[in-house]
């Protein structure tokens, strides 16, 4: 046991973002982590939050990880919907830096939105100062959340937090609680500008559900 | 050379179960014989066994060889071994002849001690629920309560379900493996013209060949060509045969011409040696009745009431007589119970006959899995 919880507590070290979801994941719950990666994360929340935790990946090898962590994951190409998942089956829906990635992005929002009674979004925050900076000096964004060059990218759907809350807005997302981080530090001061990591915790606007 | 990671020469076993079996039918069964084969040591608090359920024409013996037979190598050898995916040095593994098989349980071609001959077509019809049952007598001979996993693919897979349904506290893991929680209409269709092939076979005699010295040897031939077509995938028989013919020119003629005819047959033939025709007709229709929601109003998630098992279910993108609609179908009503359920697609070109082969993920995956249950 010793063993697994320095590999966890290491993640954590590695992975601030964690934290900030797991703050707010309240204990015995169940989750769903939509593109849960090597599912590291829900293996987190399951030691910190002790969640019932199932992942969706669709990448083998990711798949595979998640075994080793001794997480549920479901293979699954998220592109394709949640058709597997009741309508109000969860307490939380996760997408950890995964919406940027997708194609299908306001339907996943949907999605969330169904099968979760809160979503949690959290996406590397377009509008930060040194992206701008890229872009006026006339090149795309190349930093520690985007490692990517243009034309190799997997993030074909990049915002800052202006562009997500609009969307929210769109699909009757009643935002809760949202956060900005730069690593371990919170943004206070001009999020949008600062801020390199958002997170965003919302449920359905309660005018929508009365349709 | 002597291969590190086989379970090396194994012998099968026999028990006799007197304990009547009341079948689903409604017929019982007063007494039956069970052959099984094990590997590996079963722990001192008995917490690390695992029973393989087998498939349409398998048997118990799932893994090793005969002493007197080296190439008789087990139907999933693959799989299990010291170091394999399911390990026999950590895990004691049960392999099972079912009921109405023709490998040495008890099945149509046995000798009824009533009447002093073969069972032949008064052997009684039985299922899926009816198999858990012997095996539950099987795990008491053997002094197991609870089974660490059920493994099975296919119809296999139907029986480890079947038994974390029926004995939720009997089974800690269920793999379920290119598997479905029932047939398709398609699939049923499948299954009667191979019985209609067998049965129409003038050889057949009402199944009661035995008595008159034949086999409905080109029924079951014909049945067995049928279904290993539904095997494998349009893209595995285009890669493996393709349109190639046995000689440089066509001949015109209704002889083998296309190598693909010529690997049928040659299949066909060695099953219509080795299997019994009334064993393939009982298979088929154990397979068709499945059913576990049809108590239930076909609704899946409540027939699923009672589980408590962990599950992996595993399908292959080439598997359209068990696609992986069906094994998400399975994932699905696990869900809906909150049941722990992992679940993965593996891309494979060999169709149904995934599940025998040794794919890397698949194998990596089984592993991964199995190092989780704790022993």
């Amino acid at each position: 046991m010793t063993m697994n919880n320095k590999a966890i507590s290491s993640q954590i070290a590695l992975r601030p973002d964690f934290a900030t979801i797991a703050e707010w994941v309240k204990p015995n719950t169940k989750i769903l982590d939509l593109g849960c990666g090597d599912g590291s994360l829900l293996r987190y929340l399951r030691e910190e939050r002790n969640v019932l935790g199932y992942g969706v990946e669709i990448a083998d090898a990711n798949v595979l990880n998640c075994f080793h962590n001794d997480v549920n994951v479901i293979q699954n190409d998220l592109e394709s919907g949640l058709s597997s998942f009741e309508s109000a089956s969860f307490d939380y829906v996760i997408l950890s830096q995964t919406l940027q990635a997708m194609r299908h992005t306001e339907s996943i929002i949907q999605e969330m939105l169904r099968v979760g009674k809160e979503g949690i979004v959290s996406f590397p925050n377009f509008g930060h100062w040194r992206n701008r900076m890229q872009i006026i000096s006339g090149q795309m964004p190349v930093s520690e959340e985007l490692p990517y060059n243009w034309y190799d990218t997997p993030n074909i759907h990049l915002c800052t937090l202006g562009d997500f809350e609009a969307l929210c807005h769109q699909c009757n997302a009643n935002i809760l609680e949202s956060r900005v981080t730069n690593g371990n530090q919170q943004v206070k001061i001009l999020p949008n500008l600062m801020g390199k990591l958002a997170f965003y915790r919302f449920e359905r606007s309660s005018i929508d559900s009365m349709y | 050379m002597q291969d590190s990671k086989s379970v090396g020469i194994v012998t099968p076993q026999y028990v006799h179960i007197d304990t009547p079996l009341q079948l689903r039918s409604g017929a019982a069964l007063s007494s039956y014989n069970l052959v099984y084969e094990t590997y590996g040591n079963l722990n001192a608090d008995k917490s690390n066994a695992l029973l393989v359920c087998h498939a349409l024409s398998g048997s118990h013996h799932v893994a090793g060889i005969y002493a007197d037979a080296p190439k008789s190598k087990g139907w999933w050898d693959n799989m299990i071994g010291p170091g394999k995916p399911i390990d026999t040095n950590r895990f004691f593994v049960i392999g099972v002849n079912n009921i109405g098989g023709c490998h040495g349980s008890t099945g149509p071609a046995s000798i009824d001690t009533r009447t002093g001959k073969h069972y032949g077509a008064n052997f009684p019809i039985v299922t899926v629920e009816d198999w858990v049952e012997t095996h539950v007598q099987l795990a008491a001979h053997l002094g197991i309560e609870q089974f660490a996993a059920v493994v099975g693919g296919s119809l296999g897979g139907m029986q480890a379900l079947q038994w974390a349904l029926d004995y939720p506290e009997k089974v800690r893991h269920a793999l379920v493996i290119a598997s479905a929680s029932k047939l398709t209409a398609q699939n049923i269709a499948f299954n009667d013209v191979a019985r209609q092939a067998i049965m129409t076979d003038q050889d057949f005699y009402g199944g009661d060949y035995y008595s008159y010295n034949t086999l409905p040897r080109r029924g079951l031939r014909l049945a067995r060509m049928l279904g290993h077509i539904t095997y494998l995938s349009d893209d595995s028989m285009a890669a493996k045969f393709g349109r190639d013919l046995r000689s440089d020119e066509l001949s015109f003629d209704y002889g083998v011409e296309f190598e693909i005819e010529s690997y049928l047959r040659y299949q066909g033939d060695k099953f219509a040696d080795l299997f019994d025709a009334n064993s393939y007709l009982l298979m088929t229709k154990a397979l068709d009745y499945f059913d576990p929601a049809g108590a239930y109003d076909g609704n899946l998630s409540a027939a699923f009431q009672n589980i408590t098992a962990d599950f992996l279910v595993l399908s292959f993108t080439s598997d359209w007589r068990f696609s992986p609609e069906r094994s998400r179908g399975i994932v699905k009503a696990l869900l809906d119970n909150e049941i722990n359920v992992s679940y993965a697609e593996i891309t494979s070109s060999h169709g149904h006959d995934s599940f025998l082969m040794e794919t890397a993920y698949y194998h990596q995956l089984v592993e991964a899995y199995m190092n989780n249950i704790a022993t």
